[in-house]
């Protein structure tokens, strides 16, 4: 989308709508915890690209693409360190056989008895 | 010298282009920080260390106004980029300090909420949940600063030096800095606020 009053008056009503539409499904609270998590960011992933194309106006630029190239690189980076991190640490988390909770009050029985 | 006028101008534009890439490119290594400071508040929200997680601390209907002011300032600031295609100034001038009251309606929201966090004894001292989460709201916070501070500067230059091409590719420039945080907002508001009291 060029630069045009219609083109921020769409992508603004747009980001309202899947916004309202994101947090009224948490606040009703019918879903399962693991749908609502899909849904939710479903709903954010697709406001990324309404706003990339009515705010920023990406692949509207003159080739060749470098701004399209380069957000395309950097959104592969970011699916790495936040994927990753998160892969990485859940397993972490399994292998070291306590939860976060069990964890905490053994840190707080320690902190009590002094290092 | 028509030749001459022309080549200048074609030279002054790819100027304009590399600025805007360069631009472009700092912000996707911002991308890059919002990113890791994401990806540690992910691993640690759960390490609330005994106190209260996202699930009691967040006021979700707060924070959905706090949206919708960051939201609308996204979208003054495209009329303002509108207004300087047209090269109206005082509709620009109209539409940016409109922005930047809806950019400063956010940031002492958040203010607020921070203020409220850390009375009720929850600041980031409290757990690795509340740091992270500090941490990452926080700096977008401090992003909205520099962001209102970089408007009161072009408001001041639009009226002192007028539409120049500085000012016009400056003002360019913080467009693309004001809806980049609009986008990674609604990020923290969906992974933070959202899917924290899921």
């Amino acid at each position: 989308m060029k630069p045009s009053l219609q083109s921020y008056v769409s992508g603004f009503i747009l980001s309202i709508v899947l916004t309202l539409a994101a947090y009224f499904i948490v606040v009703d609270d019918k879903l399962s915890t693991g749908a609502v998590i899909f849904v939710v960011s479903s709903l954010a992933i697709v406001q990324l690209f309404v706003q990339m194309v009515f705010f920023l106006h990406i692949g509207q630029e003159s080739e060749p693409r470098w701004r399209l190239l380069a957000f395309s690189f950097m959104t592969i980076v970011v699916g790495i360190i936040v994927g990753g991190s998160v892969w990485i640490m859940t397993h972490l988390d399994y292998n070291h056989l306590q939860s976060p909770q069990q964890t905490d009050s053994y840190l707080r029985e320690q902190g009590q008895k002094g290092f | 010298m028509s030749h001459m006028s022309h080549s200048t101008h074609v030279t002054h534009h790819t100027d304009d282009s590399k600025t805007t890439l360069g631009f472009f490119i700092y912000l996707m290594t911002d991308l890059v920080l919002f990113a890791t400071l994401f990806a540690t508040y992910a691993v640690l929200r759960n390490n609330t260390f005994g106190g209260e997680g996202g699930r009691e601390l967040f006021n979700l209907p707060f924070i959905l106004v706090e949206t919708m002011l960051l939201l609308t300032s996204s979208f003054t600031m495209g009329l303002a980029m509108l207004a300087l295609h047209q090269r109206r100034k005082t509709q620009l001038l109209v539409w940016l300090a409109m922005t930047a009251t809806l950019g400063l309606a956010f940031l002492s929201m958040e203010l607020y909420e921070f203020g409220v966090l850390i009375n009720e004894g929850n600041s980031w001292q409290r757990s690795g949940f509340l740091s992270a989460f500090f941490v990452l709201v926080g700096t977008h916070g401090l992003h909205i600063a520099v962001g209102l501070l970089w408007m009161a500067v072009m408001g001041v230059q639009v009226v002192k030096r007028g539409l120049t091409g500085g000012v016009v590719r400056r003002l360019g420039l913080l467009s693309l800095f004001w809806h980049f945080l609009d986008i990674v907002w609604i990020f923290i508001f969906t992974f933070v606020y959202l899917v924290g009291a899921a």
